[in-house]
């Protein structure tokens, strides 16, 4: 008897914490998912957000609202987000290079701004649980669900409406047409600079979000790199979410369910050494990259800049 | 030859092309003194306080020496794939396994004389790199994987190995006892040491990442594998046509990438640590070599000669951002977002390279167009 119980709990705390891990992954493929489809391929999604992460945490920690520390990490991704577009629309830059110095910048400056104001780890009161009257009460599933943190629910939300946006909306179309096939998009009257700016901003404004739910909504603290990867494990599941947006929740809920197990085999003391539990979640990404890759093809015209001719 | 005919001989729209990215360089210098405005320091005693870190007297220029020889080296392999256009962000990695592979050889050995471990390391840490490179490498040719990605999660695994290794089977006998437990492995014998230049920590290392780059000049330049290895960077269904292996170029292009950066982190510990040791951090033991020399190999326009003034300036940068520290009270990592914005900014400066070849084109075409064919310009003046 006393081991059932035991069992369930374990599970439960391994699906709740499963489904809160997957929130970051969730807002940052989604938005590189944007800017994939209209052709822009976004490396600096970690930089971004790092930078979203601090400005949240920072701004929390001053003011004692999330709200606000919210509205930073959406505005300095908007800000990152604008800047890249800059660099690899109108100047053209080659976008696997630039993401990484963008990734670079916003690593350094994190950190940088971290050290220079606050120092020292501290943790801040974010977003809280927000129990969902009477769903909440059902036993067990009602703790899964439905008592987790605005930004949580957020981001599952926002999984239906990326995918209604891009079927079955106007810009969804001219996202995708823009994606596919430039010269045509252009040729209709379809401006392509100005869809690729509205998705890679929008990216940018989707990773800092990412940021900001690690920051003041899952963990309540900031730790230099505190994202370790987690930007670039999000791209890679934009390939294997095959550019759609369900196809990255179920990839977001497998990697994120890989990580709550492993987090929780440590808490429970099986005997596997943490460096290589740790490892899991990456040698996952690129198994499951190789066994997508020849599955879904690529946006056409994804990390070709576009000019006129002429 | 006279001063005038010398000078005409310049071309001096290519002198530009190649200045290019050291302008590009000036203005990311120059948004940086707009951060440190910002960030409350004066920008102009910052970077006076930089280069003064960075050459204020024969040790400190020195030590420069010393941070840029990771860079060079892995500098040397990001040239070999990007020419290859292979993107090969795994330099971290690929140091690690290098650093890990060169420093079994030196601890099962011991007895052995110096001048037969110290070349076995270097091979051995050419070999860890090179298999390090060689998984994304063949995931790319023939499974289409973007290789950005898998370098990037291959330098997460690197990482957990190396605290996994350094925290357990290799950890230092004497570290295991203590409560400290610093993730190191235990020291190399005395006669495994590359020769420094006393009193400088200015290590032989230094010499080899220099002979490398004009031999990885002759490779790629003199050599049929690297004419293959650009010719399918630079348009790989041509190369296709041509009867070169493509897939096979593209592997070959990431085991030598990795193989560099792999030298790169043996280097480190036969010439300045004589053993591995990390901080647990992601680059406690790589100091971030692995990206900073893809900063280096851009700046240096992958040209592997280009890379060694390239990974002097940036190895010089890294040396002044501790005295910036200490002097300014701005924290180093400040210079990470630094060579941030200089990637950003030599990349983007790539536009107008490509604007002028293609006008100097448009020029040359209309040029023939207008001159009667097959007769050289200066019979038609005479």
């Amino acid at each position: 008897m006393n081991s059932e119980i035991l069992t369930v709990t374990i599970l439960v705390g391994i699906l709740a914490s499963g489904i809160r891990l997957a929130t970051p992954y969730l807002y940052a493929a989604i938005g590189e998912a944007f800017g994939q489809r209209s052709g822009v391929l976004n490396l600096g999604v970690e930089g971004q957000m790092l930078l979203g992460a601090f400005f949240a945490f920072y701004v929390t920690a001053t003011t004692g609202n999330p709200w606000l520390g919210l509205l930073a990490a959406i505005a300095v991704g908007a800000a990152m987000g604008l800047a890249m577009a800059f660099v690899t629309i109108n100047l053209q830059a080659e976008q696997g290079i630039s993401g990484i110095g963008f990734y670079l910048f916003g690593l350094g400056m994190s950190t940088l701004l971290f050290q220079m104001t606050m120092g020292t780890v501290e943790t801040v009161s974010g977003f809280s649980p927000v129990h969902i009257p009477v769903l909440s009460d059902i036993p067990i599933l009602g703790k899964v669900f439905f008592s987790q943190n605005i930004l949580v629910y957020v981001a599952y939300l926002l999984v239906p409406i990326a995918a209604f946006v891009l079927k079955k909306t106007n810009i969804g179309l001219k996202i995708r047409a823009v994606g596919e096939n430039p010269e045509a998009a252009d040729s209709l009257g379809v401006s392509v600079s100005t869809v690729r700016y509205i998705t890679v901003t929008m990216g940018g404004i989707l990773s800092g979000i990412a940021g900001a739910s690690l920051s003041i909504a899952l963990l309540n603290v900031f730790q230099q790199n505190m994202t370790s990867g987690m930007g670039f494990i999000a791209v890679a599941l934009v390939y294997f979410g095959g550019w759609r947006p369900l196809g990255i929740l179920l990839g977001a809920l497998l990697f994120s369910m890989v990580n709550s197990l492993q987090l929780w085999m440590q808490v429970l003391g099986v005997p596997i050494p943490s460096d290589i539990a740790v490892m899991l979640p990456y040698i996952l990404t690129i198994v499951a990259l190789v066994l997508t890759v020849q599955r879904v093809r690529a946006p056409s015209a994804l990390t070709k800049p576009f000019e006129r001719e002429g | 030859m006279s001063m005038k005919t010398w000078l005409s001989k310049i071309d001096f729209s290519q002198l530009v092309d190649a200045l290019l990215p050291v302008f590009a360089t000036f203005a990311a210098l120059a948004l940086g003194a707009v951060m440190l405005l910002v960030l409350g320091a004066n920008p102009i005693r910052a970077y006076g306080a930089l280069v003064e870190g960075a050459f204020g007297s024969g040790n400190a220029i020195a030590e420069t020496a010393v941070k840029a020889v990771p860079l060079l080296l892995v500098a040397l392999g990001i040239c070999i794939a990007f020419r290859a256009n292979v993107i090969n962000i795994g330099g971290e990695g690929q140091m690690i396994l290098g650093a890990i592979f060169a420093t079994v050889i030196g601890l099962s050995l011991p007895n052995w004389p110096g001048w037969v471990v110290i070349p076995l390391a270097i091979l051995a840490g050419f070999i860890g790199g090179g298999l390090w490179g060689a998984i994304p490498g063949a995931l790319k040719a023939y499974f289409g994987v973007n290789e950005i990605l898998t370098t990037i999660m291959m330098n997460a695994i690197a990482v957990q190995i190396m605290n996994f290794l350094l925290r357990g089977p290799m950890i230092d006998p004497a570290q295991a006892e203590l409560a400290s437990k610093i993730p190191q492995t235990a020291a190399l014998e005395a006669a495994f040491r590359l020769p420094r230049w006393a009193p400088t920590r200015l290590h032989l290392g230094a010499l080899i990442a220099v002979i490398l780059a004009f031999l990885v000049y002759i490779l790629l330049f003199r050599t049929v594998l690297g004419y293959r290895i650009r010719a399918v960077g630079q348009n790989p269904d041509a190369s296709r046509y041509g009867g070169i292996r493509v897939r096979r170029q593209i592997v070959i292009a990431l085991l030598l990438s990795g193989a560099f950066c792999g030298l790169a982190g043996a280097i480190q510990v036969y010439g300045l640590n004589y053993r591995m040791i990390t901080d647990g951090s992601a680059t406690g033991f790589t100091a971030s070599a692995g990206f900073n020399g893809i900063v280096a190999a851009l700046f240096g326009q992958l040209h592997p000669l280009g890379a060694i003034p390239a990974s002097f300036f940036f190895g010089s940068l890294l040396v002044g951002a501790n005295k910036l520290q200490r002097v300014m009270q701005v924290p180093s990592s400040f210079i990470l977002a630094l060579n941030g914005l200089v990637v950003i900014f030599v990349v983007s400066s790539e536009l107008w390279r490509r604007r002028r070849q293609r006008k100097r084109r448009i020029e040359a075409t209309s040029k023939a167009e207008n001159e009667p064919p097959l007769v050289p310009e200066s019979e038609v003046t005479s």
